[in-house]
């Protein structure tokens, strides 16, 4: 029995696996790759002559994503695992209008901030009014006919528009919460059990095991002190298979040094005036951030700059992080009993440094106050309100964008704005694995199967040199690509059956060596929901009649007196002697691959001697063959 | 000894004896044991043991069966030992056999008492003062102790076995004949016996195969030959070479390290003619031999060496260069136009020698590098240095480690994975460069040099202490770049440079870390200090946000940045590159870094940025700055009005300084002055003392000064005593102002300053006049002051006498103790 995978996803940091294993189909995580966005221009809030009139760019219609290809049936997936906010951004795609039926799997923190995402994107896409739709460019006849990057573009007809609110919810009504470490039967067959990971507010490793064969699916892991709880790493332990993606998609960017860049560059641009604009996300890195600079505001002087953090789920999102306490790293679970709020943005907030607001619409316009920081998304620079800052502050050399999301890349993000005054520093944080971590993990967790995205088995194309850059493993680690399927090497030997005590109570073990005993059952097998068990072999019919039918029932074979079963081996050294005192001469032994040959060449007899049979070959003398078969059975155990 | 020791000297025995009384100090016992070390190189021992019989009973009582403490008996022997270390006393103690029962198998040697390394230490150390005389010799022999001397060098305890080996180098050094005794025999038969046994001892000990015996032996001949250059040593290894080139013999060789210590000791003695024994074969064969990591330090060593053969430097240069070539080589560079490094990798020397492990490469690299700097300002180092390829190589491993070198062979790429983000290599590597820089290099190879420094300023990932030297190497190469003759400004490159370097700096100065801050600053202060006045420098400065950020940095939340902005802003605004404040906080500019500073000085709770606010303003005053020169009386008398209250004694010591300046400027010896500054505004008195000794009065310098002379700190003390002896014998030499001696302000400014000495400083000096403080500098013992504040602090109670009686009053002995007990 195989257990296939098929890949769904191309973006390793965002990945769409199915795993099919022990009949259940497991789909694990659907992240939704965004970078086609960056194909498109930027909507901004308010109508921008300028963007509209950008030669070699044209505006199209609102949105589009890459979605999954057909190499699976989506309405054949029985679960979805999450194993963090940041990839289950396609669930809707998946669990509507395709006839899935299954369940959702993911914890609290998870489903909360996963909403408070989508929210965000349906919210930034919907406030833009469209004025038309376009869809003809993507029949291959006029998409051939389009600019360099989107000429290029592959299956652009999978593009697909932005989901509703409607459907999110419809989508999320479909998940069943889980916490760290609960044991989740799938079928009878499959146990699942999310671990913590590390990397964010109830993010997920995931283990799928039978009775004999364990995998574990390891995706946005951090071994780094932030937030989040720290990765369960004991547990992923005699794996089998360890499925590995979601790695750090900069890894030649310390998040350390990367975090005080952001520090140094931050108060240099305010203490000369400018402003600082942050795109980003509104959950996950930018509580550390905030945390950061809380610290450090003081030290830079910075006390009196406001921070300003806008985003239609902003107020949630800063609250949600607050109440989570059991999801967090030990040192803000402790505060919970000061009791203190676990993060510090609380304080930022109270003391008015820290500014939150849905839209630039509001509140927002009149306490606007510079020089500033603003943290606003999206960081494609392609919707939500950071397109305005970006076309209100480019024009100044003084102010700054600071790119700390490592999921696009800054320079085709900034495109559409050219030529920027403004200075652009990238300073990405991805607190994922590194491959130096992932080697440590490796060693410590030592599967026997490493599998993988085929871009973490070779240095990245930019830095070929860089042996350092991929995972070296032994065995080499199994790679795919997107769209492919891949076997997974498991050697399945066993199943467990369970004995009904009924039929355990009727054995009688022998001891046939010291600490070993056998028994022979009779039983019948029963399977149900993948779960095998021996049942007492239904009696046989009572005797209800006349003699006539008893002696019938004697001659049944079940009846039968049953065979001794035979163990142990023959020293053929010692049963050549035994042939030779029983008066066979002319004795013969040959060494073959798999044991011996000893011949009686006067009888022009054979008995062929392996390890688990024994076979007399003689011509139609039974006499023989049962005086041989006399003198093996000597040696051989019966019970 | 004096009498009221001797008194007390019984009862210490007594007390020393007795094992009811635990001594709990032993610092005592080592303090008493230099006293008497004092007595007997002062006198006869002989005397001292006449003189008082306790000494003699207490080492006799040693010998009892008892239950006494090890440091009391480890005492004993050492103190035997002092004592008998003179002939006479030696032998008066040989006449009541107590030395062989101290020292012999009666002693505590067989005793229980031996399994306390103490006791065995003790025992060590009092052969080792005893053994100065040939009784002592017989005596060593007669009771066996050089044998177990052998044993002890295996002793468990360091410094016990560390004791034994010294010990045999002083035996065999007794033994052998001094440098008048004329050429000794080779023949082993005419040494002395016991030279002949610890010789024999070390042969037994270099045939063996366990390396700790080896190592012992090799230990014990580096001693020897360290310390004694007699002619016999010659003979010793003449005769021992043979047994230590056979050590090469071996795979891998043992004691490696102890053998590198041995050639070089005795390559390095000057006892030894180093052709004539075969040495410098023995040391090639060693250089060749050894593991690179191993040989690194035979190598120093022998480059280090005055008179060597010039194949044997080439021979140990190659072997400490031979890690870089393989860096070269992996990389695959050219190993540079001089050759020096081409051909020391051969074929079967890859970088694979480096490769084995991260931590052995990286060790190696290190210790590489170290052993490099050290050699490069030697005036021995080898000729020609090669400059160019060492660059070349110190710029390529902070590429590897860095990130950004592009290896293309799988050597270079293994050897990249090993180093990179490696601290320490970075950290050598950068020291390495900053010392390469002063030498000169090729045009594009200090291009390259500049290069690397700039990545490593830029990365985030440069951790703080690694900045900090690529800071201090940028500033060694920015140092050493050309010169245009008469022009003291920066080249055009290194200005090119500096305009790439000032956004870093200004970054740096913005970090969160407080280190890197701290070493940007120190940067910016070494910079301007040396091209604050040079037009291209002052040019990119200004143009850049780097003075206003300075000038943030003084409210900065750690102190060490703080002090660091302080004096970079000293600096800046000594130079006149303070860019004037803007806002309603700092109106005035230049001006009000005066007062912020003041306002530091007065306010800030830290002791390190009012030191640095001290020392600025010193140099601000030895320089005649604009702020300072506007209205120097005001601003010195403000000055130490801060500084008089201040809490650290460092800043009141700094305002001495001030103090000082002040007084030499006031009474005519004004110092150099800065090129920005203005014209001195205080000239060389005209008038008479009295009206030159007025400014003095009128900034409250004697008030402070005589304030410092009873500080409780003795170096405020100290440095306040000294300039009013300055300033004494300068009014002395003036001479001619009237003595006032018998005025009623003298006596009661005198009644003041004995009421301060006495710790009240409550009362103020009032208005001074220069009269009157002349009066008083006469009046005070400032000589006597001087002389006492000189001595240290426990003077008085580092006496032998006081030391006896605190070793009896623990006890509980002296005194009316006793009667607590009822």
């Amino acid at each position: 029995m195989s257990s296939p995978e098929y890949c769904l996803s191309g973006h390793p940091t965002l990945p769409c696996n199915v795993l099919k294993f022990k009949s259940t189909t497991i789909m694990l995580d659907c992240g939704l790759d965004m970078t086609s966005t960056l194909n498109f221009l930027p909507l901004p809030l308010v109508q921008s002559p300028r963007l509209s009139n950008l030669p070699g760019w044209s505006l199209k219609d609102g949105n589009a994503f890459l979605d999954k290809t057909e190499l699976i049936d989506l309405s054949t997936v029985d679960v979805i695992l999450i194993s963090n906010y940041h990839c289950m951004m396609a669930l809707p795609y998946i669990t509507e209008h395709t006839g899935f039926s299954g369940t959702v799997y993911a914890t609290e923190p998870t489903v909360q901030i996963g909403r408070l995402l989508m929210e965000e994107l349906v919210n930034f896409i919907e406030r833009v009014p469209k004025a038309q739709s376009a869809s003809l460019w993507k029949n291959k006849d006029i998409q051939r006919l389009l600019p360099s990057p989107l000429k290029d573009a592959v299956e652009v007809s999978t593009w697909r528009r932005c989901y509703t609110m409607q459907e999110v919810n419809s989508a999320l009504s479909k998940i069943q919460l889980v916490g760290y470490s609960q044991k989740i039967e799938l079928f009878g067959a499959v146990q699942v059990t999310p671990l913590s990971s590390g990397y964010a507010l109830g993010s997920s490793n995931w283990i799928i095991q039978s009775h004999y064969e364990k995998v574990s699916y390891v995706s946005g892991s951090s071994l780094l002190t932030t937030h989040p709880q720290p990765m369960d790493q004991a547990s992923l332990k005699n794996s089998d298979v360890l499925i590995l993606t979601g790695l750090t998609q900069i890894p030649t960017a310390n998040p350390d040094g990367m975090v005080g860049e952001f520090c140094s560059n931050l108060a240099l641009t305010v203490r000369n005036g400018g402003n600082v604009l942050v795109p980003c996300y509104p959950s996950g890195v930018i509580y550390d951030l905030l945390e950061c600079l809380y610290q450090y505001i003081d030290s830079a002087g910075l006390s009196n700059i406001p921070f300003y953090f806008i985003s239609p789920v902003a107020n949630s999102s800063l609250e949600f992080s607050q109440i989570f306490a059991e999801w967090l790293c030990h040192n803000k679970q402790t505060k919970v009993y000061l009791p203190e709020p676990p993060f510090p943005h609380a304080e930022l907030i109270q003391t008015n440094k820290l500014k939150h607001y849905p839209s630039l619409h509001g509140d927002f316009s009149s306490d606007f106050r510079q020089p500033c920081v603003v943290f606003t998304g999206h960081p494609s620079l392609r919707f939500g309100d950071v397109v305005h800052f970006m076309e209100l502050w480019g024009k100044s050399s003084l102010n700054t964008v600071i790119f700390t999301e490592p999921d696009f890349s800054y320079l085709e993000a900034l495109a559409p704005y050219q030529p920027l005054a403004m200075k652009c520093i990238y300073c990405p944080i991805d607190t994922r694995l590194n491959f130096i971590q992932v080697s440590k993990l490796l060693k410590e967790v030592q599967p026997l199967h490493v599998v993988c995205p085929e871009q973490y088995t070779q240095p990245p194309p930019a830095q070929s040199h860089r042996m350092d850059l991929m995972i070296d493993c032994q065995p080499p680690a199994m790679s795919y690509r997107r769209a492919e399927v891949l076997a997974l090497p498991f050697k399945r030997r066993y199943e467990k059956i369970e004995i009904m005590p009924e039929l355990a109570d009727a054995l009688v073990p022998m001891e046939i060596k010291p600490g070993i005993s056998l028994a022979t059952v009779s039983a019948v097998l029963h399977t149900k929901d993948n779960k095998h068990v021996l049942q007492p072999p239904p009696r046989p019919a009572q005797p209800t009649g006349g003699k006539k039918r008893k002696r019938a029932s004697e001659d049944i074979p079940d009846c039968k007196v049953l065979k001794p079963l035979l163990s142990g081996s023959i020293p053929v050294e010692q049963f050549v002697q035994t042939l030779e005192k029983h008066g066979f001469s002319d004795i013969k032994v040959e060494d073959t691959a798999k044991g011996h040959i000893v011949l009686l060449q006067e009888a022009e007899t054979l008995i062929q001697i392996e390890e688990d049979s024994t076979h007399i070959i003689c011509d139609n003398d039974e006499m023989l063959r049962v005086r041989l078969r006399d003198l093996v059975l000597k040696f051989l155990q019966k019970f | 000894m004096d009498p009221e020791c001797s008194q007390l000297l019984p009862a210490l025995c007594a007390v020393l004896a007795d094992p009811r009384q635990p001594m709990a100090d032993d610092t005592c016992l080592e303090k008493l044991l230099d006293w008497f070390k004092t007595i007997t190189e002062a006198g006869s021992s002989l005397l001292l043991l006449q003189g008082n019989p306790c000494l003699v009973e207490l080492l006799c009582h040693m010998l009892k069966p008892q239950d006494l403490s090890s440091r009391v008996l480890a005492f004993s022997l050492r103190l035997a030992g002092v004592l008998a270390a003179q002939e006479d006393c030696f032998q008066y103690l040989q006449q009541g056999e107590l030395l062989p029962k101290l020292f012999g198998e009666a002693g505590p040697l067989g005793g229980a008492a031996w399994t306390s390394p103490t006791v065995r230490s003790g025992w060590i150390q009092g052969l080792r003062s005893l053994a100065q005389h040939p009784s002592a010799l017989h005596f060593l022999a007669d009771c066996g102790a050089v044998d177990t001397i052998f044993s002890l060098q295996e002793d468990s305890s360091l410094f016990v076995a560390s004791a034994a080996g010294q010990l045999l180098v002083h035996i065999l050094g007794l033994s052998m004949p001094g440098p008048a005794g004329g050429p000794p025999s080779l023949q082993a038969g005419d040494w002395p016996a016991c030279a002949q046994k610890i010789v024999g001892h070390i042969e037994e000990s270099l045939r063996a195969t366990a390396t700790p015996q080896i190592t012992q032996a090799l230990n014990v001949l580096t001693t020897t030959f360290g310390h004694c250059h007699d002619p016999w040593t010659q003979v010793l290894w003449v005769r021992l070479s043979p047994l230590v080139a056979g050590l090469l013999e071996k795979d891998p060789v043992p004691a490696a390290h102890s053998l590198v210590d041995l050639l070089l000791s005795v390559a390095r003695s000057p006892g030894l003619s180093s052709s004539s024994c075969g040495l410098w074969e023995t040391l090639a064969r060693t250089l060749s031999h050894l593991s690179p990591t191993q040989a690194g330090p035979l190598a120093l060593g022998i480059l280090k060496l005055q008179d060597c053969p010039q194949a044997l430097r080439a021979q140990a240069f190659a072997v400490l260069l031979q890690p870089l070539a393989c860096v070269l080589k992996a990389t695959a560079q050219d190993p540079g136009p001089s050759g020096v490094l081409d051909g020391i990798v051969g074929d079967s020397m890859t970088a694979d020698m480096l490769l084995p492990s991260k931590a052995a490469c990286v060790g190696l690299l290190c210790r590489t590098l170290a052993h490099l700097e050290l050699l490069l300002p030697l005036p021995q180092r080898p000729c020609p240095w090669p400059q160019a390829p060492l660059l070349g190589a110190a710029v390529t491993l902070l590429q590897l480690c860095g990130g950004s070198a592009r290896p293309t062979s799988d050597a270079g790429r293994h050897l990249c994975g090993l180093l990179l983000g490696c601290v320490r290599v970075q950290r050598a590597a950068l020291d390495f460069l900053g010392t390469l820089s002063e030498g000169t290099g090729p045009r594009e190879l200090v291009t390259q040099v500049f290069a690397v420094l700039l990545e490593y300023l830029r990365s985030p990932d440069s951790s703080p202490t690694v900045l900090k030297k690529a800071f201090q190497a940028t500033f060694r190469w920015l140092l050493s770049s050309p010169k245009t003759p008469g022009c003291w400004d920066l080249d055009p490159h290194a200005l090119l440079f500096l305009r790439d370097l000032l956004p870093v700096l200004q970054k740096r100065l913005c970090s969160p870390c407080w280190e890197v801050r701290d070493s940007g600053l120190e940067f910016l202060t070494q910079m301007t200090r040396h091209w604050g006045g040079q037009a291209g420098f002052r040019h990119a400065l200004l143009a850049s946000e780097v003075p206003k950020l300075t000038e943030q940095l003084l409210r900065d939340p750690e102190s060490y940045v703080r002090a660091s902005a302080v004096t970079a802003m000293g600096q800046l605004s000594s130079q006149g590159l303070c860019v004037p404040a803007a806002g309603p906080e700092h109106p005035g500019g230049q001006q009000s870094l005066l007062a912020e500073l003041l306002h530091i000085l007065s306010t800030d709770s830290e002791g390190f940025p009012r030191r640095a606010v001290m020392q600025v303003f010193t140099q601000w005053l030895r320089d005649s700055h604009a702020d300072v020169a506007g209205d120097t009386e005001q601003f010195v008398a403000g000055v130490l009005q801060v500084a008089s209250q201040d809490l650290d004694w460092e800043v009141r010591a700094q305002g001495l300084e001030l103090a000082l300046v002040f007084l030499e400027q006031t009474l005519g010896q004004p110092r150099s002055h800065c090129p920005c500054a203005v014209t001195p505004a205080v000239a060389a008195p005209v008038g008479p003392l009295a009206q030159a000794l007025q400014p003095l009065c009128r900034v409250r310098l004697f008030e402070f000064a005589f304030r410092a002379l009873f500080d409780c700190d003795r170096p405020v003390a100290q440095k306040s005593c000294d300039l009013l002896l300055f300033l004494r014998a300068k009014t002395a030499s003036s001479g001619s102002l009237q003595e006032s001696r018998s005025s009623p302000h003298v006596a009661s400014v005198e009644a003041a300053l004995q009421r301060w000495q006495a710790g009240d400083q409550a009362q103020p000096l009032g208005d001074l006049e220069p009269e009157v403080v002349l009066a008083v500098l006469r009046s005070l013992d400032l000589e006597g002051l001087q002389g006492a504040l000189a001595e240290s602090s426990d003077h008085v109670e580092k006496s032998p006498q006081s030391l006896l009686q605190d070793m009896l009053a623990t006890v509980g002995v002296l005194g009316g103790n006793e009667a607590d007990c009822y």
